[in-house]
């Protein structure tokens, strides 16, 4: 595939008609659903169930079952907490990033990427619940007048974190619906089930296609897409914070919230590459999301595994150049101590792997690009496991040494937390349109009028459409 | 359509984008208010096609973000500072730095929680499934590739004989006369609908009792209310004597109960060494503790004159001879182990406690026996307390 950079490609491959569009994008959810689907959601919901399972296990007899014990207090549950809390990153990055910078070609991906980052909060925000030990009483982390007089500590970075979390599923929530509305009255209009319309009307509100309400529409749309954007750079800060404020060799670094941005970034965008290279496959809508997509992505996983590359090797930097013996030690232990061999699956797998994508050959390659977001997932999960474990398993006293022996729970409930996500990302496919129909009829080519001048006025259009 | 019902307005479809926006541009050049377009997606410049003026649904983000950040301020400065201010971290009640992350997080959530709300329901009234527009061919088309101009039969240019021509003229490729019926008006309180409030009122009532008085009374949601774990009063299944509490390893001392080694001898002649000086403060304890456990027998000033005198056998003074002659480690003895019709009273002083009793024995019978020179000692130099003593225990 060769690429011309001094024009842009067509972000619909094919030029097909609107009404093509509808009939593609809503095919899955029309039709009843093949072979194929039944086979991967009777795994991935099997897998579901084994973490639900465990999760039980957990409940009833207490988190002693899982590896966490001192002097590693945070296990899994953290380490699966802030991964999957990272891949949702790359949804909003998506959605509300690439639309205020005008990237058309967002369109495509959208609304997928903002399922999954709704889906992988949801799975992020088991974690810390079942960490608590009693999940039903997760209420006080909620401030409400109660009749032991006390509020919870606002100045405590697990607070922040309930905060960020529960304001970025609502918002994220929110803009993904406010995006789903006109599809809504889409589906409305094209059904025939009378069960169907009855459920795409309640959602669809009784959207009209109003103009006068387009102009209202477009203009809530980059609002929220203003709000998300402060908002994600602030949900892994304060995520980092959680380490950040400790005074803990290893976690108290002012680097780690950039760097936890970077990072859930790209292991959101290869999450969502992962996703989304077997979903165009399945569903048959590879001119849709197109190869150019993937490119693109690529080249955001390059840049963001590159600054994250940047990080790595300026915390060894810090270290050093702090003078402090603790920490050179910390970070010495951490690269050749008892987990190097999980500190360098991390960096083989974030830093060197992804500079392959410098290829054009490697980027435009959907086997080879499929295999190397596969890698980032395993590196991106062992960087939150490295700076977990390996920062508290050396206390202070050599005598309060230890190593961290995950267990057969801790196993069960991550592997179910993949199939929680791939379950709901499943679903998804099949009950709603997976490419927002609305933005992507807007980028076609001829969509627009083309007698029309001067955008400087009418550019807040979803998807920055213009025709030069 | 029957003609009973009532003209919504007419509505026109077109095929392309550039005919509809020539359309909207035309119509409202024509002067008509209450017309609309409908298109599957935004059209550019269709703003200033319809002439519509800029929307003010920033302002609602505005106001009620900066709503959000004023209210979460202060809560949460009264929370931390008013309320229950508690010393964190060693920080001020009111730690502004601290507050920001949930207030930009609260303000956000604000922000944008109006702006949708506001606009869904405030700027556009919906939901409004009923609208006459819905369930037509008109919306079918609009809703899916085609672009749509309605002029509603509430604008005063609207003229229900020459509207068809006028759009036609506009290039409309279909034009359609949409009516609606009556509105329907539905009455709030039905009876079903009171039924069904009060179904849902009892659900959740017996739901929400049963939770908070069964349910949390059942495994495992009572954990920490009982434990699996060993109680000192209760039989225990984990050891094999079934006893909760358990004996301590034979020859265990515990601590300051150090055995005394003349214990059960009439008169040792052996004898421990007082290890106290009658410090000030060690005498107001051996004060306090000879007034509590002595005094009941042998009188306030250890003259033997309590309330037990006349009783057999009467409580001895300790101003005799003997027992002024008496080594500290033989009153010692008799406190630890008792004498005659006396008991021991060693689980009730601890032995420091002893040594200050007896030191403080010394100072009465000092005081009862006093010479010419412990007067001038007390005359010459008055307060010299310590000193004084440690004479007359020579």
């Amino acid at each position: 595939m060769s690429l011309d950079y001094s024009r842009e490609l067509p972000l619909v491959e094919g030029n097909p008609s609107l009404r093509d569009i509808d009939i593609i994008v809503t095919r899955p959810i029309d039709e009843k659903p093949n072979k194929r689907f039944f086979i991967a959601i009777t795994i991935t919901s099997t897998v579901m169930l084994i973490g639900f399972f465990f999760i039980a296990l957990t409940f009833y007899y207490g988190i002693g079952m899982w590896g966490n014990n001192q002097p590693v207090g945070w296990g899994f549950g953290i380490t699966n907490f802030v991964f999957w809390i990272g891949i949702g990153h790359a949804g909003t990055l998506i959605s509300a990033i690439l639309f205020l910078l005008r990237q058309r070609w967002r369109t495509g991906i959208a609304r997928f990427a903002e399922a999954m980052t709704i889906f992988a909060v949801m799975t992020a925000g088991i974690f810390p619940v079942i960490h608590t030990g009693r999940p039903w009483l997760a209420g006080y982390l909620i401030p409400y007048p109660n009749q032991h007089g006390l509020w919870v500590n606002f100045i405590s970075p697990l607070v922040w974190d309930v905060f960020a979390v529960s304001t970025y599923l609502t918002v994220s929530l929110v803009f993904w619906y406010v995006g789903l509305v006109p599809d809504f009255a889409t589906l409305r209009d094209r059904t025939v089930s009378k069960v169907k319309k009855t459920i795409y009307s309640v959602f669809s509100l009784g959207w009209r296609f109003s103009n006068r309400h387009w102009q209202n529409y477009e203009k809530a749309y980059m609002i929220l897409a203003g709000l998300s954007t402060p908002l994600v750079l602030s949900v892994h800060t304060i995520v980092s914070f959680d380490f950040a404020t400790a005074v803990l060799p290893g976690w108290h670094t002012t680097i780690f919230p950039p760097y936890f941005v970077a990072g859930a970034v790209f292991s959101g965008f290869a999450m969502v590459s992962t996703v989304l290279i077997i979903i165009r496959k399945v569903h048959g809508i590879e001119h849709i999301i197109t190869a150019n997509h993937l490119e693109k992505m690529n080249k955001i996983i390059l840049v963001t595994g590159s600054m994250v590359g940047y990080a790595y090797s300026m915390e060894f930097f810090i270290a050093w150049y702090s003078g402090s013996n603790i920490e050179q030690f910390v970070f010495i232990n951490r690269a050749f101590g008892p987990y190097a061999w999980a500190y360098w699956t991390m960096v083989s797998c974030n830093v060197f792997f992804p500079q392959l994508l410098w290829f054009k050959k490697i980027r435009t390659n959907i086997k080879a690009t499929f295999i190397l977001v596969l890698l980032v997932n395993v590196g991106m999960w062992f960087e939150r496991y490295v700076i977990i474990v390996t920062s508290l398993h050396r206390d202070f006293l050599p005598s309060s040494w230890g190593m961290f022996t995950p267990t057969i729970t801790d196993f069960g409930i991550l592997f179910g937390s993949f199939g929680l996500f791939f379950t709901l990302t499943l679903l998804f496919t099949r009950a709603l349109p997976v490419v927002s129909l609305s933005e992507v009829k807007a980028v076609v080519d001829g969509a627009q009028p083309a007698h029309h001048h001067g955008h400087a006025e009418a550019q807040p259009v979803m998807g920055g459409v213009s025709h030069e | 359509m029957s003609n009973e019902k009532k003209l919504y307005g007419a509505a026109a479809l077109f095929n392309t984008p550039d005919e509809i926006i020539h359309a909207a541009k035309s119509t409202a050049d024509a002067g008509y208010k209450n017309f609309d377009v409908n298109t599957p997606y935004p059209l550019h410049g269709m703003d200033r096609a319809m002439k519509l003026k800029p929307t003010k649904l920033g302002f609602v983000t505005l106001f009620m973000g900066f709503s959000g950040t004023a209210f979460i301020l202060l809560f949460m400065g009264w929370a931390m500072a008013v309320n229950y201010p508690m010393i964190i971290g060693g920080k001020p009640f009111f730690s502004l730095p601290a507050f920001i992350p949930i207030t930009f997080e609260v303000t956000v959530l604000l922000g944008a929680l109006s702006t949708v709300f506001g606009m869904i329901s405030v700027f556009f009234f919906l939901p409004h499934n009923n609208h006459p527009l819905h369930d037509t061919n008109y919306m079918k088309s609009v809703s899916s590739d085609r672009y749509g101009l309605v002029i509603e039969a509430a604008d005063e240019n609207f003229d229900e004989v020459n509207i068809v021509d006028y759009l036609k003229s506009l290039g409309a490729a279909e034009v359609e006369l949409v009516y609606y019926p009556e509105e329907e008006k539905f009455q709030v309180l039905q009876p079903k609908f009171i039924v069904f409030l009060v179904a849902l009122a009892i659900t959740i009532s017996v739901m929400t009792y049963i939770t908070l008085n069964v349910v949390v009374y059942k495994e495992p949601y009572n954990w920490m209310e009982y434990q699996e774990k060993a109680s000192a009063q209760k039989p225990s299944l984990f050891f094999a004597d079934n006893y909760g509490m358990r004996k301590p390893v034979y020859g265990t001392v515990a601590r300051g109960y150090m055995p005394y080694p003349y214990m059960g001898q009439t008169d040792p002649k052996v004898v421990l060494v007082n290890p106290s000086l009658p410090t000030t403060e060690n005498l107001a304890l051996g004060q306090k503790k000879y007034l509590t456990y002595c005094s009941p027998c042998h009188g306030n000033y250890a003259d033997g004159d309590s309330h037990l005198r006349g009783q057999f056998p009467n409580p001895p003074t300790l101003h005799s001879t003997r027992v002024r002659e008496w080594p500290d480690g033989r009153i010692y003895h008799v406190i630890t182990n008792g004498q005659n019709a006396m008991p021991s009273y060693a689980m009730q002083v601890t032995r420091d406690e002893r040594w200050a009793i007896i030191n403080y024995i010394r100072v009465l019978q000092r005081a009862k026996n006093a010479t010419e020179a412990d007067i001038a000692v007390i005359k010459g130099n008055s307060g010299n307390t310590k000193e004084s003593t440690q004479n007359g225990k020579k």
